[in-house]
């Protein structure tokens, strides 16, 4: 009953929806408050039927439910309660359920906390934002129904494939959909603006605290998911350059790309089309990366042909929102005012240099994802665009934007002096450079790891010199009233020095790697090896038992001098129902670097094949994205650019606020 | 500045930025691009020495023998042709004679295709999907069937 509520509820949303696309819509249009004023409760209402549904579907799987289809195939009733609950979402129908629910979710945030948006914009992004939710309902119930039953039921499900059976992918996909998902409100706003036909300054600022939240979402769920594959894969590998890995970074660089051109287009009236141009754009590419995860077009472009119906459809959902955005873009766009131009040295300037390189990274990657598609739907080679490509396009694209964000930093809006900014980087630059001399002095290794771990330094330094520059304009000498400027910064000022050094923080994890140790051994009990300063020793070897698989354990000792520092259990796990063995890593954080060991099966003799890794610095890959999502917590959190300050007196008369 | 210059400082970063995007996409496309085949069209293509590629196939049973150290050799077939791999360093978790792999590496003097990876990667069927294709374009797996002869499920 529970499930045909369940599934019931989903429908009915499906209804709402339609209506949200209709009523506000033709208010906006017949000038009728009402109407417009249905988008709320509308929104409100939709998010919970979806919700109730979503709650149907885990109540399923809670319970092993094993009459439904989506439960026999991805559930087992001996798989552990955290796992039934995240193995919601560890497959394809489930995790079409999330998405709607967050997109529901984004919709009932958008229609709750806009009480700053004209109402006739708020109707027109509302009825945007239903026809997306018109859209993937749609997809769920004609293709990809969770809510399936089965006649015959059967005694045990097939579990949940065993390399999802982990907290890291617990977590992992509902941070990258509620990042992906939440540009959604961004694209809403945007298509609301093109419809309305009119832009100011204002629209950046309604854009920001949603384009914000879900930037910070998309980077805990890159990194969550980099760190998931690191653990988990076996290999030590953070990013593979993967297609399903490109298609989040995708809509990472465009939203990026879009926090900073929104703050030209809020500080200087300026770049409004190409502010909504990327806020369409960062959408779309997430629609794409839905696309490309969820078609199966990835898994074979042959399997995408023959079995057309899921893949079509979302490929239908992908032109028509992405083309359509595009189409009233066009249309619109030569309209809009264009704001006036400015001079290349200011902070202005700077930013869009900053979106040229950004966009022009993403357009790399984009290519590297879909060249190998294009080309194999082309005339049938298979080519594989690896890492070697991204190094050659996305580096140097990118690398420009480490040594010149802190300079925009300090410059000046409308006309920025670009010597007195570098005079004031003179000593951080140094500062770099003196890094990678001791690096080099002290490690060695490869110039790439030497000169980006020295670019790394300067460039998480340099961050703070804005804050520097603007609590002691006249120099450290003359601090009278240091104190008193310091706690009077904005918080977005520091939102944006974290989220520079942040990244300046990942730099110098992801340089270090070129430092890294990697030892292949035998290894045999009491056996004792040599990798970077530590050495690790086998104690003991053990066999275990879990709720659903067992495994064999290897324990080991890792000393340095002959202290015993800390131990690991590296072991490989044996999943009986899908007969499928994962490798479970012993890693351990030393120093901000980790020890990482990888066992193969047992061999005959007792002794175990191993992997074994010291990587320094390696966790600050993942910290550095904690800290810029951080900086980017502390800009969302700055009262000063909340929505809901001021123009209020902006609402046309005879309109009521969509309280 | 004057607005024309301001606009021509614009309009000439943004090509430059273009142009240096276009360039790095063509000249990376050219020398980074590895491509994938099965061993078959590795014999028909006369596929020399020391290019890079990945081949992929069916651990041939019977083929697979440890050597020194953690060195293997054994052969890729499609059940038409067979090409002799070897390498050194850790198997992936689900190799095993008769089983789907990809490798990436070059062919040495000798003809032995010198892997310096063997990739673990797999979908749900256990298959990699290239693997998947070249098999079936050599009618050993049709289409329907859940795994070929000889390929654990």
């Amino acid at each position: 009953m529970i499930v045909e509520t369940g599934h019931f509820a989903l429908a009915l949303a499906l209804a709402l929806a339609l209506m949200q696309v209709i009523l506000p819509f033709w208010g906006a249009r017949a000038h009728d408050g009402r109407l417009m004023a249905t988008a709320r409760p509308l929104a409100l209402t939709q998010f919970a039927l979806v919700a109730l549904a979503y709650a149907a579907l885990t109540y399923a799987h809670v319970v092993s439910d094993f009459s439904l289809v989506n439960v026999v195939e991805n559930s087992h009733s001996t798989k552990p309660m955290l796992y039934k609950i995240s193995g919601v979402w560890g497959n394809h129908e489930g995790s079409m359920m999330l998405w709607a629910l967050i997109l529901t979710l984004s919709g009932a945030a958008m229609a709750l906390f806009s009480r700053a948006i004209p109402p006739r914009l708020l109707a027109d992004a509302t009825s945007v934002q239903g026809l997306l939710s018109v859209a993937f309902l749609l997809f769920i119930l004609l293709t990809s129904d969770p809510f399936v039953r089965l006649d015959t039921l059967p005694i045990e499900g097939n579990d949940l494939n065993p390399i999802l059976q982990d907290p890291g992918l617990a977590i992992h996909p509902p941070l990258l959909y509620i990042g992906y998902v939440g540009f959604s409100i961004v694209f809403s706003l945007a298509a609301g603006a093109l419809i309305g036909g009119r832009t100011d300054a204002a629209f950046a600022r309604f854009i920001r605290p949603w384009t914000l939240a879900a930037w910070i979402f998309l980077t805990l769920g890159i990194a969550m998911g980099s760190y998931w594959a690191y653990y988990t894969l076996g290999w030590g590998g953070f990013w593979f350059w993967d297609p399903v890995e490109n298609a989040s970074l995708l809509p990472w660089l465009a939203g990026t790309a879009l926090l900073h051109s929104a703050a030209v287009m809020e500080k200087r009236d300026s770049l409004k089309i190409w502010t909504i141009f990327l806020a369409i754009l960062t959408f779309s590419l997430s629609l794409l990366g839905t696309f490309l995860v969820r078609s199966g077009v990835l898994t074979s472009v042959h399997a995408f042909a023959s079995d057309p119906q899921r893949g079509l459809f979302i490929l239908g959902i992908l032109v028509l929102f992405i083309g359509g955005a595009l189409f009233l873009f066009m249309l619109r766009a030569p309209t809009l005012t264009s704001g006036g131009l400015f001079a290349p040295i200011s902070r202005e300037g700077f930013l869009v240099v900053n979106n040229l390189l950004l966009t022009a990274s993403c357009a790399a990657v984009f290519i590297g994802t879909l060249y190998p598609l294009a080309l194999e739907a082309w005339n049938g080679s298979k080519i594989t665009v690896g890492a070697p490509f991204f190094n050659l396009t996305f580096g140097p694209l990118f690398a420009p934007i480490l040594i010149l964000a802190p300079l925009g930093q300090l410059l000046a809006w409308k006309r920025g002096d670009l010597f007195a900014a570098a005079q004031r980087l003179f000593a951080v630059a140094v500062l770099g450079l003196v890094a990678m001399l001791g690096f080099y002095a002290f490690q060695g290794g490869p110039a790439v790891a030497v000169i980006g771990a020295g670019v790394a330094v300067y460039l998480m330094v340099a961050a703070f010199a804005e804050i520097w520059s603007r609590v002691f304009p006249q120099g450290f000498r003359r601090r009278a009233n240091a104190f008193g400027r310091l706690t009077g910064l904005p918080l977005s000022a520091w939102g944006g020095a974290l989220a520079h050094a942040g990244l300046g923080v990942t730099l110098l994890g992801l340089a270090a790697t070129g430092w890294g140790v990697e030892k292949i051994a035998t290894i045999h009990p009491n056996e004792s090896f040599a990798v970077g300063p530590y050495a690790l020793q086998a104690t003991s070897v053990d066999s275990g038992e879990g709720p659903n698989y067992r495994e064999a354990i290897v324990h080991m000792a890792i000393s340095r001098d002959g202290k015993i520092l800390a131990k690991i259990d590296p072991s490989k796990r044996f999943f009986k129902t899908r007969q499928m063995a994962t490798s479970q890593a012993g890693i351990v954080t030393l120093n901000l670097g980790q020890v990482y060991v990888a066992v193969a099966e047992q061999n005959a003799d007792g002794s175990f094949d191993a992997r074994m890794y010291w990587k320094p610095l390696v966790s600050l890959i993942w910290l550095g994205a904690l800290v810029m999502a951080l900086g980017g917590s502390l800009s969302l959190a700055d009262r000063r650019l909340r929505v809901g300050v001021a123009r209020r007196a902006k609402l046309p008369a005879g309109v009521q606020a969509a309280e | 500045m004057t607005r024309k210059q301001k606009r021509l400082a614009l309009i000439g970063s943004a090509l430059g930025v273009l142009a240096l995007a276009v360039g790095l996409i063509l000249f990376a496309l050219r020398d980074n691009v590895v491509f994938f085949y099965g061993p078959t069209e590795m014999v028909e293509k006369h596929v020399g020495q020391g290019t890079r590629l990945r081949i992929g196939g069916l651990v041939k049973t019977g083929t697979l023998t440890h050597l020194e150290g953690k060195s293997v050799k054994f052969q890729v077939t499609d059940g038409k042709a067979d090409v002799p791999v070897s390498y050194t360093g850790l198997l992936p978790d689900l190799f095993k004679e008769g089983q789907g792999v990809v490798a990436e590496g070059a062919l040495d003097s000798a003809g032995v295709f010198k892997a310096d990876s063997i990739l673990a990667k797999h979908d749900e069927r256990y298959m990699p999907r290239e693997v998947a294709d070249a098999l079936k374009k050599q009618g050993v797996w049709k289409e329907g069937e859940t795994a070929p002869a000889g390929a654990p499920k």
